[in-house]
């Protein structure tokens, strides 16, 4: 009984919080206000228009290659860090730390170190008389924001994964005769999966819908879907072609969802 | 853990139902919604003490959050500062209270420049508060020859180094004015025209920018920025290289102004505001304070002679005469203009 009553505050904020906006894209999402507002699906037709459609494949294509990166910089990273002592300090201090300031201002830091003529950056390899780099602006600007931001929620769940792997089931598969390299593929590798597999989906849900990263690393040149749909709430007013490009993108992130479960169906990870 | 989660959610809970109760007062209390950093210092401790009349003062950043703001209910604004094409916005809504200028005795002040104007064609909902255009902002180290037109942005001497910005009215004058177009055209070919001048631009330009163009001409990391006439002369104080210019082809007139909306508790406080801020004194130490540029000539004549004969802060009339107020073009033409905009976005 008691245990039900200390359930009704997460109840309600589901529904306040979760389940009603959901609601709200749902029917904006499939209605129009021309005059009255009715049921069309006018709006889902033209999320796919070319101009929608490419934006949506763009922050695919950048989300992709950002978890690409992140996984390969995060795993190693836990591997080392699960066989040191005292490594969950480490890990805090190097990758909680950063988070503990604000996202927007990280990015604008990133915008003042990088900025061509006179960032942080270019200054010091000037100085060093070493040839600057233009990155700003550029698609590789966005991709680097995305994987600084978001490269701890990914280090995190393997890091976790990995310290929990009992340390006898290593120890059998040294005394079967396993190499090192036998026991990382046959054994740690599989038991990691969870891990990397949350890693993945609380790394490229984030990458995907971002908008503040391509407005200040990508001079606003390049739109990703994050963009798209602020520009409908915020200079349009068109909250029902807004809700709907949100409709789309969510089916997506469901669709990718679907399939990372199928690799991980008991869903040991965690992650949603 | 539990436990302390559930209170925290209690307390906040109570917060929440706190809020909608009113408070009771004998003083009037006067609601005034503005933008952030934009009255004088002393400005409203001034009126509460003339007046006897509280104000709670409040401010938001942009108009969109402004609006959102006004529509949700949370708090019954009595006076609004927001930009001309807001206010049109809101008086096609019906959502402004008709100003009584009986009691705005000052509206005589304000030039007749700046009355009539095609926000509040009958000056019968808004009485304006500061003004600007829409310009070019150069550095005068890395731009050497006189600018005086927009066909400047198109230069490819000054490849990577012109910002637009990020807003699509906005980034459309230029194009649309070297057409001798309207900038508010509804004709849909005449986009589609600057669109293409916009696209054969893109090659050159550095980026479209918000906010963050301030901080980019401050650190010189470029030549040109098209830019607000406020904000320049707010940026212009920070890096000496810096000149403002409206090209000669005319460009954007802004005005912010102030008006009441419906759900005002207090419209006889809130006219008497108005008023008082339309008052040639008040509004010079206004305008000395934020730095824009005023609509009432009598506090311009109290300005510093220097910034009283800044074509920046004070375009000619030949110039102005150039110069359109952006009109609302409607639902159905802005998404066209979102289109094209992002048409010019999507490479």
């Amino acid at each position: 009984m008691l245990r039900k009553w200390l359930a009704t505050p997460y109840i309600l904020w589901a529904i306040i919080f979760t389940i009603i906006p959901l609601a709200m894209i749902l029917i904006y999402g499939v209605t129009i206000d021309d005059g009255g507002i009715r049921f069309s699906l006018e709006n889902i037709m033209k999320a796919f228009d070319p101009i929608y459609f490419k934006a949506l494949l763009r922050s695919i294509y950048y989300a992709l290659i950002s978890t690409i990166i992140c996984l390969i910089i995060a795993y190693p990273l836990a591997l080392i860090l699960t066989e040191k002592r005292n490594a969950k300090v480490t890990v805090i201090f190097i990758f909680v730390l950063p988070m503990w300031m604000n996202f927007l201002l990280r990015t604008y830091a990133w915008l003042t170190i990088l900025e061509t003529n006179n960032g942080f950056l270019n200054t010091v390899l000037r100085f060093l008389h070493l040839p600057t780099i233009q990155i700003i602006g550029t698609p590789n600007a966005i991709i680097l924001g995305m994987v600084y931001n978001f490269l701890p929620f990914m280090i995190l769940p393997i890091y976790n994964v990995l310290s929990k792997i009992d340390p006898y089931v290593l120890e059998a598969a040294f005394d079967l005769g396993a190499s090192k390299l036998t026991r990382f593929v046959k054994v740690i590798l599989p038991l990691s999966i969870p891990g990397v597999i949350s890693g993945i989906t609380m790394v490229f849900m984030p990458a995907i819908t971002t908008f503040v990263i391509p407005k200040l690393l990508g001079s606003g040149k390049i739109n990703l879907i994050g963009n798209l749909i602020e520009q409908q709430f915020v200079q349009s007013y068109n909250w029902y072609f807004g809700a709907s490009l949100s409709l789309v993108l969510m089916v997506i992130i469901l669709i990718s969802m679907g399939i990372l479960n199928r690799v991980d169906p008991s869903r040991e990870g965690g992650a949603l | 853990m539990k436990k302390i989660l559930l209170l925290v959610l209690s307390i906040a809970l109570v917060f929440l139902v706190g809020c909608n109760k009113d408070s009771k007062e004998e003083t009037v209390t006067l609601n005034v919604f503005n933008w952030g950093d934009y009255i004088g210092e002393e400005t409203i401790a001034k009126f509460e003490e003339e007046t006897g009349i509280k104000v709670n003062y409040e401010m938001f950043d942009s108009n969109e959050a402004m609006y959102t703001k006004l529509k949700s209910g949370a708090v019954d604004y009595d006076v609004l500062i927001p930009s001309d094409y807001m206010i049109e916005k809101l008086i096609s809504e019906d959502m402004l209270l008709e100003l009584d200028m009986n009691n705005i005795d000052n509206f005589k002040y304000v030039d007749d420049t700046f009355k009539g104007l095609a926000y509040d064609p009958d000056n019968k909902y808004s009485v304006a508060y500061m003004w600007g255009t829409l310009g070019i902002l150069y550095n005068t180290e890395m731009v050497t020859e006189p600018v005086d037109s927009w066909n400047i942005l198109w230069d490819e001497k000054y490849a990577d180094s012109i910002i637009m910005k990020d807003s699509v009215r906005d980034s459309f004058v230029p194009a649309l004015k070297l057409m001798g177009e309207s900038i508010n055209t509804m004709d849909e070919g005449k986009w589609e025209e600057a669109l293409k001048m916009l696209q054969a631009q893109k090659a050159i330009v550095q980026g479209y920018a918000a906010d963050e163009v301030r901080d980019k001409m401050i650190g010189e990391e470029a030549a040109l920025s098209i830019m607000y006439s406020g904000e320049a002369l707010l940026t212009m104080e920070e890096n000496e290289n810096l000149a403002y210019v409206v090209p000669k082809e005319g460009s954007n007139m802004w005005f912010d102004a102030m008006c009441i909306p419906k759900t005002a508790k207090n419209k006889a406080a809130a006219e008497q505001f108005i008023n008082f801020m339309t008052r040639p004194d008040i509004a010079f130490e206004n305008a000395d304070y934020i730095g824009y540029s005023t609509p009432i000539t009598e506090a311009k004549k109290m300005l510093d002679p220097e910034i009283q004969n800044d074509p920046a802060a004070y375009p000619s009339a030949d110039i102005l005469e150039q110069c359109e107020v952006f009109i609302d073009l409607g639902q159905k033409m802005t998404d066209f203009t979102l289109e094209k905009w992002n048409e010019l976005k999507a490479y």
